[in-house]
């Protein structure tokens, strides 16, 4: 299996996917750094000469920038708080024995599978509608005034919609993890005069410490890029704008590639830094 | 104190019975051991007990007091998993302390008992690590140690030394041995090893399809089988059973000699045959002997001096008063 001629042999047969992969991360990369040193107005005279880090100083000078920031570490934190509780509380659920398990298994990994930007109009249009959406429905069953949520409830409205996401995923990943915890540990706490909240607390939550971390890492790299949710709700208004967002502004509306890229780029290093620091956290899970 | 009391215990998973109507009573200071194949009963009659799982019928009296329905924590029991089932992510030290940190016991309580118990079982040393950083006898022993701290009225060991090496299962075997001698409290282990029944056990309870077989020390079921079953299960290597004329003969529908019951020799002997496999162990060696006309092999046991080799005729005279004799149902004769 591993002579030098089937070595060699593996290499070369790696190669095209190996080569296709790097140029497809580092082509656009590449192209979004040196698209900031520029500056470019693609509508108003495209190529306007090398500007060295102006961009990066205009676009962080802004008075957009730490409001953008802001927002996305809310939403991003409100997000996993409530994927990551509620998730819990859902994988104990299903991980108990119940008739049809393997059909609500299905149902409660669903919201995967519909695409950021359908769920979003799919809540914006039939849930949080002002006027027809169901919950102002609800509200006036009780005789309640309809909250506009779009706009009275805007990063509340975003939370929820993100989070109906990505529930799925935080779910399924803790239900594997509960799975995978010995029931003689339970029982043993059980016997060890353990009621049910110790036994969660000292037991479960323990052992599912490292599927946590793992579903914060994974979700916080994802979320920090939400976009279609946005865009096809409140279009970045009532201070829902957030870091990927101002970008998409720069370079779409104000048609400024140059100040856009270099937005690019900080989102590049924020998201690393993240990655960085939870890798950390992971790794010193792991280390147990 | 701690007599366990089983009266017409019975348990059904759905319209299974594990458990059919059993009775039996386990005395105060007691080492008693639930032996039997996989499958037979014994592990979910140690669970019902334990309170792991709930009787269908019946009631189980712990110290005189009806405890059927209380909730395994209040049973006053302590239970040693086959799996050891520590907590990974506790030093050996929480782990030991948890069931007293869950009993609401102070700080330097816990310590002080701790402590104790770890001096007991040679963990002194390890308090301070996670359990993935033990050995297999290691982790056993802080298992035990978690049992023994509550004080219990009686431990509970579910096939603890399966998952042991041999040498390791020696060792544990006569540490558990020891620990019941020094504490003097009752204890329910339950196995498949007859080994471990016989070395241990004050009383053996032998089971079978949930259920009680025969009740006894050791040495009744060894010297007094009641039935076939018992016969073949206890006893290293099993007991030869011979049906047809040579158990006829003895007024019998089958008889049951043990290897070390038999005497050998190459010259005369009531019984003939050829050897096969022989296994010398150095102290004993055990002789498979073919074409005896009585039953497909006789194992014989001989002096470790002893030397036949394969293919050679020997003779072999059983032991008239070690004769085992059992009627059609499988019963012994008496």
């Amino acid at each position: 299996m591993s002579t030098k001629a089937s070595r060699s042999a593996a290499r070369l047969m790696l190669a095209p996917a190996v080569i296709l992969l790097l140029a497809w991360m580092l082509v656009p990369l590449t192209m979004t750094l040196i698209f900031s040193f520029q500056r470019y107005l693609p509508m108003r005279g495209g190529f306007q000469g090398w500007v060295g880090f102006e961009n990066y100083a205009r676009f962080i000078g802004s008075s957009a920038f730490w409001p953008a920031i802001q927002t996305t570490i809310i939403i991003v934190g409100g997000v996993l708080l409530i994927t990551v509780i509620l998730g819990i509380l859902l994988a104990i659920l299903l991980d108990q024995p119940m008739w049809g398990q393997g059909m609500v298994r299905i149902l409660v990994i669903a919201p995967f599978f519909v695409m950021p930007t359908v769920s979003g109009l799919v809540w914006k249009n039939m849930f949080m509608d002002p006027n027809n959406g169901l919950l102002s429905h609800l509200w006036r069953f009780f005789g309640a005034d309809p909250v506009i949520w779009l706009s009275d409830a805007s990063m509340l409205s975003i939370i929820l919609i993100v989070s109906w996401q990505w529930l799925p995923f935080a779910t399924l990943i803790l239900l594997t993890a509960i799975q995978s915890l010995d029931s003689e540990q339970i029982e043993a706490a059980e016997m060890d005069g353990a009621p049910v909240l110790s036994r969660f607390w000292h037991i479960i939550l323990p052992h599912l410490a490292r599927a946590i971390t793992i579903v914060i890492l994974i979700q916080t790299i994802f979320l920090l890029a939400i976009f279609a949710e946005i865009f096809v709700t409140t279009q970045g208004s009532f201070g829902t704008r957030t870091l990927t967002y101002l970008i998409y502004q720069r370079v779409l509306e104000s048609q400024n590639v140059g100040l856009g890229s270099a937005g690019g780029i900080y989102a590049v290093i924020l998201a690393n830094i993240f990655a960085l620091l939870l890798m950390r956290i992971v790794g010193k899970n792991l280390d147990r | 104190m701690g007599q366990i009391v089983l009266e017409q215990v019975t348990k059904s998973f759905g319209d299974v019975t594990v458990i059919p109507p059993l009775d039996l009573i386990i005395e105060d200071g007691e080492f008693t051991v639930f032996v039997g194949p996989s499958g037979c009963g014994k592990s979910t009659l140690l669970r019902l007990i334990a309170g792991l799982e709930d009787v269908t019928s019946g009631e189980i009296r712990i110290d005189g007091t009806p405890s059927a329905t209380t909730p395994p924590a209040k049973r006053g029991l302590a239970m040693v998993f086959q799996s050891y089932a520590l907590y990974p992510h506790m030093t050996v030290r929480k782990n030991i302390a948890f069931p007293l940190r869950m009993a609401g016991l102070d700080r330097a309580e816990q310590d002080r008992r701790v402590e104790q118990a770890a001096a007991v079982l040679n963990l002194t040393d390890y308090l301070d690590r996670r359990p993935g950083q033990l050995s297999g006898g290691q982790r056993q022993r802080v298992a035990i140690g978690r049992a023994i701290v509550r004080e219990p009225a009686a431990f509970l060991f579910d096939e603890p030394l399966s998952n042991l090496d041999a040498a390791l299962r020696v060792g544990m075997r006569l540490e558990i041995s020891e620990l019941h001698n020094r504490l003097k409290t009752t204890m329910i282990y339950v196995t498949h090893d007859q080994v471990e029944a016989m070395t241990m056990a004050d009383k053996i309870v032998v089971l079978r399809a949930g259920h009680i077989e025969q009740v006894g020390s050791p040495l009744e079921l060894y010297k007094a089988p009641r039935n076939l079953f018992v016969a073949g299960f206890i006893g290293s290597p099993r007991m030869n059973l011979i049906g047809g004329a040579e158990a006829a003969k003895h007024n019998a529908t089958t008889i049951g000699i043990r290897p070390e019951h038999i005497s050998i020799s190459a010259e005369e002997g009531a019984w003939s045959g050829v050897v096969g496999v022989s296994e010398h162990l150095g102290s004993d060696t055990f002789f498979h002997v073919q074409d005896t006309g009585l039953a497909e092999t006789v194992t014989v046991r001989a002096d470790g001096e002893v030397n036949f080799r394969h293919g050679d005729r020997i003779y072999l005279t059983p032991r008239e008063e070690r004769l085992h004799r059992f009627d059609e149902q499988g019963l012994r004769i008496a």
